[in-house]
């Protein structure tokens, strides 16, 4: 009896076409350079930002004191630089303000999409879509103005209401009542903004549920909002979750609307309706055109921080967004 | 407008031709009858005048070339046609004698008695094997105390509780194909339909799985009326009871005759019949 010799597995080889190997060296580029450009503006803020993290340490991140001694630029050199940077109070109001708006923008959003894509007449539906779309590409600055202008009136008054009715709580408390310029108003504005992205991508998500798998739901004798609650959402919520993260690095990063409505105010707030607040980006807008040197790398550090913190939320989103991907 | 009618010898299913006045005929039927429906979609006609009778407990197969008409035809049984943008119907389907298109009727109850399995198994993602079987009595706020036993019971009928009586809080999708669409039979099954409506259940399954599922038709028709959509000339004799044969001549389509499945198979009336069972188009 013989036995079968087992052969050593045969190396496969692949041939490329020209075309192939053309076509392979431009996208392989095309996110290289993506790559690349993320890495160097990485290490750009870690290098001009160093000098500040050396000095302060973690006090940059947790204190309440912005002062910039530039008047020592002008003259004597041998006194002491007194400047003092830390940024906690704009870490936690953009975290704040980021947070109020997502709570109002989620569910909007969500309903919002549903209608578009399951209740609107079909004689609207481009229309909507076409606006959604249009609404998303609004430069914020048109937003920030026109919260200041005619939004402010509005979310005063529902401010108002939420310090009358639930101002036992601590975060609805005031210490003056001009709510104006408050961490919920902005929050709003924000909402606003970040409203047609998510519900863009949420109905872009809800659209793609399976055919079939709704009329199932029918076909069991379910109602609309049966097949909506059953199928049609929990099939979609990966999708909405990346959509919202989406928006939530939008309200992050905001800039010129929060400028625009709210006052900077270097002292940690829990309460969202009082007239104090301000986040990293608007800061380092505010401050940066008077700036002296060493305040610039201490502006380019809070950069830094916002970078980061950006880089942390999408991370833990595309994790959610793995985990709620419904396996079949 | 065509318009067929047949004049059949069998008197278990017979197709009642148009009538002068379908809703002053007082019928005792039981069980499942078209008369003389139409389908549109827009502007296109996609059925023409099928008049059929479903008795109860019996498993008629619908057979026939693509796009004859079969798939619209069975969404009309129970009013998943009208889901499609600028669907229209004509004529009337009767369940136990009342029409299912009448205004006071609502088409989700409809929908309860007359329940459908389709084409590709998909089970609910998001949702275990027992939540899958439980999803239609919570989607029509069913008030039934006694889940437990409902899922074992519908599981039983549908063939599958051996092979998942252990892992019932296993998602649906990891089942594999044909355990997938007897999961679906059996979430269908939960509502406790009067008709199953299933449109080529098969047709996504290996030969094993399949035979698997017509056992199972099999045993259903014993309590319950299956309507079945086929492709596969072999299932449609070996599962029904009964037979329809639709044809297109490029228009809508149209019913070309009804009668036992022994009868089709092997002595049809209309040549076009005995061409299609034994393969010679289509």
């Amino acid at each position: 009896m013989t036995t079968v010799e087992t052969p050593a597995p045969r190396e496969m080889t692949v041939i490329y076409s020209r075309a192939d190997r053309v076509f392979r060296g431009i996208v392989t580029a095309g996110a290289l350079t993506s790559l690349i450009l993320l890495g160097l503006i990485a290490s750009f803020l870690v290098y001009r930002s160093s000098g500040i993290f050396r000095e302060f340490g973690l006090k940059f991140i947790t204190g309440t004191e912005w002062f910039s001694d530039s008047f020592r630029e002008v003259g004597d050199e041998a006194r002491p630089d007194s400047s003092v940077f830390s940024i906690g109070p704009m870490i936690v109001g953009s975290v704040v303000v980021a947070t109020i708006a997502m709570l109002i923008a989620v569910p909007l959003s969500i309903g919002g999409a549903l209608y578009i894509e399951f209740y609107a007449p079909r004689s609207i539906y481009r229309v909507l879509v076409a606006m959604l779309d249009l609404a998303a590409a609004i430069p914020s600055l048109i937003f920030g103005l026109w919260g200041i202008e005619i939004f402010t009136a509005f979310g005063v008054r529902w401010a108002t209401f939420l310090n009358d009715r639930l101002g036992f709580l601590p975060i609805f408390s005031v210490e003056f009542e001009n709510f104006g310029r408050s961490p919920f108003v902005a929050g709003c504005v924000l909402a606003s903004l970040v409203v047609p992205i998510t519900t863009s991508v949420a109905r872009e998500v809800y659209s793609r549920t399976p055919r079939d798998l709704i009329d199932t739901c029918y076909a069991l004798g379910g109602s609309k909002w049966g097949a909506i609650r059953s199928v049609v959402m929990p099939y979609g919520r990966s999708g909405v979750i990346a959509g919202a993260m989406l928006g939530l690095g939008r309200a992050l990063g905001e800039t010129v609307a929060i400028y625009l409505m709210l006052n900077l105010v270097f002292k940690y707030s829990y309460q969202i309706l009082d007239s104090t607040g301000g986040n990293v980006a608007s800061m380092i807008a505010l401050k940066f055109g008077e700036a002296t040197d060493r305040e610039i790398s201490a502006l380019i550090a809070a950069g830094l921080v916002l970078f980061i913190i950006t880089l942390i939320v999408n991370m833990v989103a595309s994790n959610i967004v793995q985990r709620t991907t419904p396996r079949s | 407008m065509m318009q067929r009618t047949m004049n059949m010898t069998n008197s278990d299913l017979e197709t009642t031709g148009r009538t002068s006045d379908p809703m002053s005929e007082v019928t005792s039927f039981r069980g499942l009858e078209t008369r003389s429906v139409h389908a549109w979609f827009g502007k296109h006609h996609a059925l023409a005048g099928v008049s059929l009778r479903f008795p109860e407990r019996t498993v008629t197969g619908l057979i026939g070339p693509s796009g004859c008409g079969k798939s619209t035809f069975i969404r009309l049984l129970n009013r998943m046609h009208e889901f499609i943008p600028s669907a229209a119907m004509a004529g009337s389907v009767l369940l136990n004698g009342s029409d299912i298109y009448d205004p006071s009727e609502d088409p989700a109850m409809i929908r309860l008695k007359v329940g459908m399995v389709f084409q590709k198994p998909n089970p609910f993602p998001a949702m275990s094997i027992r939540e899958n079987v439980l999803a239609g009595i919570k989607l029509a706020h069913l008030k039934r105390d006694n889940h437990d036993d409902i899922v074992e019971q519908c599981l039983t009928r549908a063939g599958l509780w051996k092979e998942v009586k252990d892992r019932l809080d296993a998602s649906g999708g990891s089942l594999s194909g044909g355990q997938q669409q007897r999961l679906c039979i059996a979430r269908s099954l939960a509502v406790e339909p009067q008709v199953l409506l299933m449109d080529e259940p098969c047709s996504a399954l290996d030969p094993g799985s399949t035979l698997r599922i017509e056992e199972t038709i099999k045993e259903l028709a014993e309590k319950i009326t299956v309507i079945i959509v086929t492709h596969n000339m072999q299932q449609a004799s070996r599962v029904s009871d009964f037979c329809a044969f639709f044809l297109t001549d490029g228009g809508p389509g149209y019913l070309v005759e009804a009668d036992s499945t022994r009868k089709m198979f092997t002595n049809p009336s209309d040549p076009r019949t005995a061409d299609y069972v034994q393969g010679k188009f289509g």
